[in-house]
């Protein structure tokens, strides 16, 4: 080793040196840590900045607060279990919402994937009725199925469905002729030919869709909460805005946040557990 | 030798029509296939020899003739198609994709895994059993796709260019197994390639096709004694004469098919 480099050696420890039988040298320096450490740094740097700015008094703490005033309000509404009652609320309905629609959505899509019958029958409606913002469709909603907890469900259900339903389609249209073919010359019985070529070769698009919907889900939630109801985190931005309570707003944003990354987390794990023979490299 | 006919077709015609335009794939096709024989069918690019395995196999109709297939045993499939390219189903483990007619079948899983592994053994995929393909090599993968057609056992087996991507070694390999397990199950077997080599090594007749429209142009048997043996299977005298009768009829119909080609 040469004297720079043993310098290098002891002032980074992450730098890792290999060496080849003493001829070339190739110095990798751990990439992952490094990235590790940005990823923590800059965030924590912005709240750092917040924190100052507000304090300093360049950003007006009664619209933009900081940090540690919403860390103060978020406390005590975490131990008296406030703020898990409106997370579990609206979980609850969101995770409802979801398989209300995914489900349907995965059985028609799959079917109008494989049957071109019933795509030809089908298709033209939910072309026609995919475009309306499924903001606009929540009125009708609520007319239908009132102010309670159906209504809620069905608006998230409804955006899901969609996702989930178009996703599944294209996995099995995408799905090579030549494994239809397969299952065609051992005999397959339509039911087989769900089983084991169009649900598993449509999976990876499936999950896409399922991960469309659930960002859907979020979104619909807090307009879901929004009219009629009592609780929920979308609920508690709306009553901040009432109440003009800054903090709690942003108390519920990053309850938001937490509940978007909890849900993403967990489609991420069940994915990898139903596809283990697609290659992720993330 | 060969006591029936396993395959009879008649004026065999296959029409496609791809977008106003009609192509001619196949055109009065008389063959007889007999029980337990090895045809290998050798022919241009783009005659027809996958279309004729695919009606064979019940994916495609004929435009026109008969096609006359014995069945001996009903409670044996047919058909067993294996399909030119990467058709292993890449959602199955190894041993799903090879003990999968077993499933379409009903059988229960112990019966499949026991199956599917007298021919992992068999093809040397022994360690693999549970691996994804795309874990897999290129030969390994064709292994599995030639074990997939002989677990299902059916009374005709169709392969279609089933070691076309493979290389020179890879392929040397496969042929000698499948000479082995073929000749202990003596089924009826109609293989396509673009090696003279191989259908030389491998069948009992060759049947060169015509280029566009696909006919039969001729049927050469082969007289080299089985059991055969890649190796001392060159160096017998017929083989080199074969390949020279072989090479000349393909050749007219490999140049023919260029000049159309050019004269498009
Ligand atoms: N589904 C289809 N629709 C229209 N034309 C087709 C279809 N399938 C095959 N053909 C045409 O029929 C002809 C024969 O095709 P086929 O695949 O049987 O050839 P092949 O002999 O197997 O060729 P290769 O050796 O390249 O595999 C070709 O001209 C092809 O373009
Ligand atoms: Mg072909």
């Amino acid at each position: 080793m040469s004297l720079l480099e043993e310098h290098i050696h002891e002032t980074f420890g992450r730098i890792i040196i290999k060496e080849e039988k003493g001829e070339s040298k190739t110095i990798l320096i751990d990439k992952t840590f490094i990235l590790k450490v940005l990823a923590f740094l800059s965030p924590s740097l912005l709240l750092l900045l917040w924190e100052i700015f507000a304090r300093l008094g360049f950003i007006d703490v009664r619209l933009f607060s900081s940090p540690v005033m919403i860390f103060k309000t978020m406390l005590p509404m975490f131990y008296s279990g406030e703020l898990l009652y409106h997370t579990f609320i609206s979980a609850q309905r969101i995770l409802l919402g979801f398989l209300t629609g995914a489900v349907p959505g995965v059985i028609l899509g799959l079917s109008m994937g494989l049957f071109p019958p019933v795509r030809a029958s089908l298709m033209p409606m939910v072309a026609a009725t995919f475009p309306i913002p499924k903001l606009a469709i929540m009125p009708l909603i609520l007319i239908i199925f009132g102010l309670g907890e159906a209504s809620k469900i069905f608006t998230i259900a409804i955006g899901v469905f969609y996702l989930v339903l178009i996703n599944t389609m294209a996995g099995v249209l995408n799905i090579d002729d030549i494994y239809l073919d397969v299952a065609k010359n051992f005999g397959a019985t339509p039911f087989q030919f769900y089983s084991t070529v169009a649900f598993p070769g449509a999976l990876p698009m499936i999950f896409a869709g399922f991960k469309l919907g659930m960002g859907t889900a979020l979104l619909l939630i807090v307009a879901a909460e929004l009219s009629a109801a009592k609780a929920g985190v979308g609920w508690m931005v709306w009553r901040a805005y009432d109440m003009f309570d800054i903090e709690k707003m942003f108390v519920a944003l990053i309850t938001m946040a937490f509940l978007g990354y909890i849900f993403s987390y967990l489609l991420d794990m069940i994915e990898r557990m139903v596809i283990p023979w697609v290659n992720n490299r993330r | 030798m060969y006591p029936t006919e396993a395959i009879l077709l008649e004026k065999l015609t296959k029409v496609f029509y791809a977008r106003q335009k009609k192509v001619i794939a196949l055109e009065d096709i008389h063959l007889s296939v007999k029980e337990g024989e090895f045809l290998c069918i050798v022919g241009p690019s783009g005659c027809g020899k996958t279309t004729l395995l695919r009606i064979l196999a019940g994916l495609e109709k004929q435009t026109r003739g008969k096609v006359i297939m014995r069945s001996k045993n009903p409670e044996k499939p047919l058909t067993s198609m294996v399909f030119q390219g990467d058709s292993i189903f890449p959602w199955m483990t190894v041993v799903e994709n090879v003990a999968y007619s077993l499933r379409i079948r009903g059988f229960s899983r112990e019966k499949r895994r026991e199956v599917a592994g007298q021919y992992l053994r068999l093809m040397g995929l022994d360690g693999f059993a549970n691996a994804f393909p795309h874990q897999l090599s290129g030969g390994m993968k064709q292994r599995i796709n030639v074990a997939r057609a002989f677990v299902s056992d059916p009374e005709i087996l169709l392969m279609d260019e089933p070691f076309g991507a493979l290389d020179e070694q890879n392929r040397l390999i496969l042929q000698q197994e499948l000479l082995k397990i073929w000749e202990g199950s003596g089924k009826t077997s109609l293989f396509i390639t673009h090696s003279i080599d191989e259908a030389l090594i491998l069948g009992d007749r060759i049947m060169v096709m015509t280029a566009h429209p696909g006919k039969v142009k001729a049927i050469v048997p082969i007289n080299i004694p089985r059991p055969r043996d890649i190796l001392s299977l060159r160096s017998s005298p017929n083989f080199g004469a074969l390949f020279k009768e072989i090479w000349q009829l393909l050749q007219e119909e490999v140049l023919k098919a260029k000049s159309t080609e050019m004269n498009k």
